[in-house]
């Protein structure tokens, strides 16, 4: 381990132990926030009955829909725009205000259009997802040395097999870096559609668990979703590591 | 020794001018060429001549506003023919895979057999040296390795024509002199005709058979000059007392063009010591 990681863990660490100590102290009182330790066990006792399973898949498999959807998109969309210039720059300005628009605003009309199911919740993930996805694709394919695509062209490629094979591997750690905030975005944009548009999902149960003063359910649900989303980022934050180390950027 | 590989009739490449700019840039030509097979043909000329634009028209990595190139007998015209190699300056690895996927590239491209693809790439490896760096990545190699991957990648799809782009520019001499002595040799076994581009005018005195010297911007071949050497030469024929001879005719042509390139008129430069 390196002395920042040892760091940083060192802070977490720190924290939580401040939590549990102000929780047992007194200084935060119970029906504000139990002490990290109960939260924990909490979460084990949530984990073994199996009650949660159900808005856990649902929410899960929301989140990987809208992920997966935003990546593929946004890839294809990052390709096709790298090589129409007059189109992106007439969208690139759009894309640069993009994470100023609250998408969330717009769940009216996506019930609307949409009605209360799944898909007006996948659309805001994917929506808060996409852009990101499109932006570093298209940051790492400007970064793609002229000499590899031509390259390409002696090696006879086609431009599908030119992206597919030389363009989008070359660009490879920015589009990851587009699939990391991806990922952040997409259980974002997926839970926050819960909390105000589901009957069903980890958000609502928060939601759910909010109203009711049931701190032994909201706390272990965040938990979750915080230890979910840091081991993905983890997992990829490896990948990205090791595709810089490859480089001799590492 | 004697036929047509490659022929230029009257090439000729303008760039449209840049938005605001009053004309379009006349980067080449008329050139009119002709590479004999199997030969080693240099071309050497002024910074900013066009050299690369004549090898990029050759490789059909671009398209001669006027003029017809031909390959074998066949036409050129924007799209690069089977049977041409071209080795760029840049580094041109690719980074995200090892030296063998990167030798191993073209290879799969062009859905080569299983088994000639490993015997092919093999080879490559054990000529170039590579064999210790099969499953390194480029970034973990110096320069001259990843040239010589770059070098191995367009060897091993046994190319008819090889086009070097100042292959070993970013070298240092020593290296430079070694790399050239391996490319003698390669040229030697695969029997393929070479051209190469350089600025470099000791290099191409070397290496070459016949040295094209190409004027300044819009760049023409002003002259052709033989070397005259044994088919098994190396590096060592630095030390004869012939090559300081070709490189100071070579000179000679190239002196008022390379001032003309720095924007020096001829008058001036009888002042110069």
């Amino acid at each position: 381990m390196t002395r920042a990681a040892g760091f940083r863990l060192g802070l977490v660490l720190g924290a939580v132990f401040l939590l549990e100590v102000l929780c047992r102290a007194g200084v935060i009182d119970h029906l504000t926030m139990p002490p990290p330790s109960q939260i924990l066990r909490d979460l084990g006792v949530m984990l073994s009955s199996g009650a949660m399973y159900p808005a856990m898949a649902k929410t899960l498999l929301n989140v990987v829909i809208a992920f997966s959807a935003a990546v593929v998109v946004g890839v294809a969309a990052g390709i096709g725009l790298h090589g129409w210039n007059a189109l992106r720059q007439g969208l690139e300005p759009l894309f640069a205000t993009y994470y100023a628009i609250p998408v969330f605003a717009f769940y009216p009309l996506l019930i609307i259009l949409f009605g209360l199911g799944d898909a007006p919740q996948i659309l805001i993930g994917f929506m808060l997802a996409v852009v990101t996805v499109i932006m570093n694709t298209l940051n790492g394919l400007d970064r793609v040395s002229p000499v590899l695509r031509k390259t390409a062209r002696i090696h006879r490629l086609g431009r599908l097999a030119t992206a597919l094979k030389v363009t989008l591997p070359c660009a490879a750690p920015s589009v990851l870096t587009g699939v990391k905030l991806a990922v952040a975005y997409a259980f974002i944009g997926i839970i926050g559609a819960e909390f105000i548009m589901s009957r069903t999902g980890i958000g609502y149960e928060i939601s759910f668990a909010y109203n009711n003063f049931d701190n032994a359910t909201m706390y272990p649900l965040i938990l979750l979703i915080l230890a979910v989303s840091t081991l993905v980022n983890a997992a990829l934050s490896h990948w990205e590591k090791i595709l810089m180390q490859r480089r001799g950027l590492g | 020794m004697s036929r047509a590989h490659v022929s230029l009739h009257d090439v000729t490449r303008v760039y449209a001018g840049a938005r605001g700019a009053r004309h379009d840039v006349h980067a080449l030509g008329p050139v009119n060429l002709e590479l004999r097979q199997g030969e080693f043909f240099a071309v050497v000329g002024p910074s900013g001549c066009g050299k690369s634009t004549l090898l990029d028209v050759i490789a059909g990595l671009s398209r001669a506003s006027a003029g017809t190139i031909e390959f074998e007998g066949r036409a050129v015209d924007g799209e690069v023919p089977e049977g041409v190699g071209v080795v760029f300056q840049d580094d041109a690895c690719f980074p995200w895979l090892t030296v063998r996927d990167n030798i191993d590239f073209g290879l799969r491209q062009a859905a080569v057999e299983a088994q000639e693809r490993t015997r092919r790439l093999s080879h490559a490896l054990e000529l170039m040296g590579l064999s210790d760096f099969a499953g390194a990545y480029p970034a973990q190699l110096s320069g001259g390795m990843r040239q010589r991957v770059c070098i191995a990648r367009t060897l091993v799809l046994q190319p008819r024509l090889i086009l070097l782009d100042e292959p070993f520019g970013a070298l240092d001499q020593q290296t430079r002199l070694l790399m050239g002595d391996e490319l003698l040799r390669l040229w030697r076994d695969t029997g393929a005709t070479v051209l190469l581009i350089t600025h470099a005018l000791d290099e191409a005195a070397m290496l070459a058979d016949r040295i094209g010297v190409m004027s300044a911007r819009p760049g023409r071949i002003l002259d052709i000059v033989e070397t005259g050497w044994p088919r098994d030469r190396d590096s060592r024929i630095v030390a004869e007392s012939s090559f300081g001879e070709i490189t100071g005719l070579l000179w000679r042509s190239l002196r008022v063009e390379s001032l003309k390139a720095l924007g020096k008129s001829a008058g001036v430069t009888s002042a110069l010591p």
